[in-house]
């Protein structure tokens, strides 16, 4: 039963970290109807100028941070400045073709910056397993993971309020639905993406960092993405809290199955379970669990 | 008339200048050298690469080339890429006056695709430690070479290693030894040699592969944690590694337990964990640190000539060295085909009669400056891969250092050689290959 529990709260928490990496699609896909497949190179690129700021300049953390905050904000200006700005109304596929060019874009400048070394980022993050939860209960929790829990709580509240209460957050939803429409009530498409964009580099700072103190910051980190591609199926490309509770599900389902599952079948599914998981659920709610139904009138 | 004599004799001085300039070049020699300096493997090839170009570099700087040849020395990016390996094969095999005389694909993927195209295009491959196990076979595959050891003397070595701490061989009866290893043929070679070692022994195996990429671990990490295997073996690489030091630290496995074979014991894999890599061993076939001539010599005429491939502070890390030691026997070979052939004019071909007849001595590695850093080795038509020892280190975190805690180690030749003689043999009849008769 202890295992049980242990295997139960550390899919949740894996789950967590999943949802980190796909709210960041939820946003730029909830704010311009784009699926954005750079989002994973953003997370890399965000986590390795962080730790290439404080490696190279010795500036304490919080500095770097927020010069690392500063190139996110000039990025999404960038993509919005040399990118967006010419694709107005454009079909979605092609929007999607052009973040996959710039996955490779911010790649490519990601290691003439600042190198391909693994870069060991310590901020003081907690780290290894609760001595707690491993004394008391004999249950593992990483302290890092239990960490990273909270700033998504945190994340998600944010978000909710500026989607649901401000201005800017309605602007947004108002450019999701229809470019032109917005256009025609004086929304700047410009401004909007270029904040949804930051925001989006924002998070992806967040979820990078996080999965960089797990890991190292290196170039893998990218496909963190593949991560939450199940979580954004199955919880839906629009919503904040379908990619929170998305990543819970497949957190705990991937590896419910690849401990009780795998054994039997020669191991290593928690990957593809994934994505079997996200596509029974498809099957059965198209949209995801919390994404919108999309009806169009011919 | 006289306009026309000068015209005759104008062309003709065009034409002979190159000529003239032609026969006065040294004879170029094409060492290729497939590198990934970029992608997420990155880390791993980069300070390979470095050590295999320095020790060239030094080779120009201080010889002038090998035995009055000059080196073209040509790196290929192929960002441990299958394909793109394969391309940069294509692109540098004709160049230069030899063609390209030995590559070292440093992939299995690159090198299982090599393998047949090397053999018609009459060029050696030298997969040092990876690749085909069972390429060890010199009668079956002439053309390629896996010294100084198989990723199944490794199994072996790390299996002994287990065995000298528990007190003995017959101290593995009952016990259990995990591998966790990267999902792929490469993570999965020494699957066989560890069975038929576990029925030998009486020791259970228990198998938990980790799909590519390795970044999230946590369901292998908690079955070790259920199964408290006495000890664990692991095939990794790039991020695997480090994903799974932090994890066995984070669970409170005992490092001293944790092995990881020759590309799961670099500095990169241990320092993301800090203080918890503490103690973590790795097998090895070479020294650590650049306590050696042979990195002094290179500080000295490459890096004091700002003509290194990588930072300064960094030759002599286990990944560094590895490339350093790649090039050293590389350059072994060409000398040995040059005395071999009698000319510095050589080819892939002769080179690999170059490896075949190569016998690098202790005393051979001290005059070039690398006394205690390697085994010996001997080649022959048969025998590709040998000696098969296998060292094994620990990692400092304290000190940021590796130290070689155990050398000498034997790989149980017994359970290996029939299995390769197996594998080998199976190869031969599915691609019609007749073995050569010889030793």
């Amino acid at each position: 039963m202890e295992f049980l529990i242990e295997t139960i709260l550390s899919g949740l928490m894996a789950g967590v970290m999943y949802s980190l990496v796909a709210l960041g699609f939820v946003l730029i896909f909830k704010a311009s109807g784009i699926f954005n497949f750079a989002q994973g190179v953003m997370c890399l690129f965000a986590a390795l100028t962080f730790a290439g700021i404080m490696e190279k300049t010795g500036l304490p953390w919080p500095i770097a941070f927020v010069m690392t905050i500063g190139v996110m904000v000039f990025v999404a200006w960038a993509v919005e400045r040399f990118v967006l700005r010419h694709l107005v109304n454009q079909e979605p596929i092609i929007l999607f073709m052009v973040t996959i060019g710039l996955a490779y874009v911010l790649e490519g400048v990601g290691d003439i910056l600042w190198g391909s070394d693994v870069k060991v980022l310590d901020i003081g993050l907690p780290s290894g397993a609760s001595d707690y939860m491993l004394d008391n209960f004999n249950i593992y929790v990483e302290k890092l993971e239990v960490f990273a829990a909270l700033i998504a709580a945190v994340l998600v509240g944010f978000l909710a309020i500026f989607f649901q209460k401000t201005r800017i957050g309605r602007a947004l939803r108002a450019v999701a639905d229809d470019h032109q429409a917005a256009l025609s009530v004086g929304i700047s498409l410009q401004t909007i993406w270029v904040i949804v964009w930051s925001v989006a580099g924002f998070v992806a700072l967040v979820a990078g960092t996080l999965w960089g103190a797990k890991s190292g910051v290196q170039f893998s980190l990218s496909l963190i993405a593949l991560k939450a591609l199940p979580v954004l199926i199955l919880g839906g490309f629009t919503s904040i809290p379908g990619a929170i509770v998305g990543g819970l599900i497949i957190g705990v389902g991937e590896k419910l199955a690849e401990i009780y599952v795998g054994p039997i079948v020669g191991g290593a599914i928690e990957n593809w379970f994934a994505y079997m998981l996200a596509l029974a659920f498809l099957l059965v709610r198209p949209q995801g669990l919390f994404g919108e139904r999309i009806i169009e009138r011919v | 008339m006289k306009l026309k004599h000068l015209t005759a004799g104008l062309a003709a001085l065009a034409v002979a200048a190159p000529l003239a300039v032609t026969t006065a070049q040294a004879y170029e020699l094409t060492i290729p050298s497939l590198v990934y300096r970029t992608g997420p493997y990155a880390p791993g090839g980069i300070p390979f690469a470095n050590g295999y170009a320095d020790y060239f570099k030094l080779l120009e700087q201080r010889d002038g080339g090998i035995n009055g040849a000059t080196i073209n020395f040509v790196e290929c990016e192929t960002a441990y890429n299958t394909q793109q390996g394969v391309e940069c094969y294509e692109n540098t095999k004709g160049q230069g006056d030899s063609g390209a005389l030995v590559y070292q694909p440093l992939s299995t993927g690159i090198t299982y695709q090599l393998i047949p195209k090397a053999s018609v295009d009459e060029i050696p491959l030298f997969t040092m430690g990876y690749g085909r196990t069972s390429a060890a076979n010199g009668k079956v595959f002439p053309w390629i070479f896996n010294f100084p050891g198989t990723y199944w003397d490794a199994a072996s070595g790390m299996v002994n290693y287990a065995a000298a701490i528990e007190g003995g061989e017959d101290q593995l009866k009952g016990k259990t030894i995990a591998l966790v290893y990267h999902n792929s043929a490469y993570g999965k070679e020494p699957i066989r040699t560890l069975e038929e070692l576990a029925s030998k022994h009486g020791f259970k195996l228990e198998l938990l592969p980790v799909d590519h990429p390795g970044q999230e671990q946590k369901a292998t990490w908690l079955q070790i944690r259920r199964m408290q295997p006495d000890w664990v073996l692991m095939w990794g690489w790039g991020v695997m590694n480090q994903v799974a030091v932090k994890e066995a630290s984070s669970i409170r496995f005992p490092m001293d337990r944790f092995i990881g074979n020759w590309w799961a014991g670099s500095e990169h894999d241990v320092t993301p964990a800090g203080e918890g890599a503490n103690g973590y061993l790795s097998a090895t076939f070479h020294a650590p640190g650049a306590d050696f001539p042979l990195h002094q010599e290179i500080l000295e005429k490459v890096y004091d000539a700002n003509m290194g491939a990588g930072e300064r502070e960094r030759v002599g890390e286990v990944l560094y060295n590895r490339g350093l030691v790649a090039a050293v026997w590389t350059v072994e070979a060409i000398r040995k085909a040059m005395e071999i052939k009698g000319s510095n004019e050589i080819t892939g071909k002769d080179v690999r009669e170059g490896l075949e007849a190569l016998n690098v001595t202790e005393e051979r590695l001290g005059e070039l400056g690398l006394p205690n850093f390697t085994y010996p080795v001997t080649m022959s038509c048969a025998v590709h891969s040998d000696p098969g020892t296998v060292l094994i280190q620990q990692w400092d975190a304290a000190a940021g250092t590796w130290r070689v805690v155990a050398s000498g180690i034997e790989p149980d030749r017994s359970v290996i050689m029939p299995l390769i003689e197996e594998d080998s043999a199976a190869y031969a009849a599915e691609n019609n290959i007749t073995p050569r008769d010889c030793n």
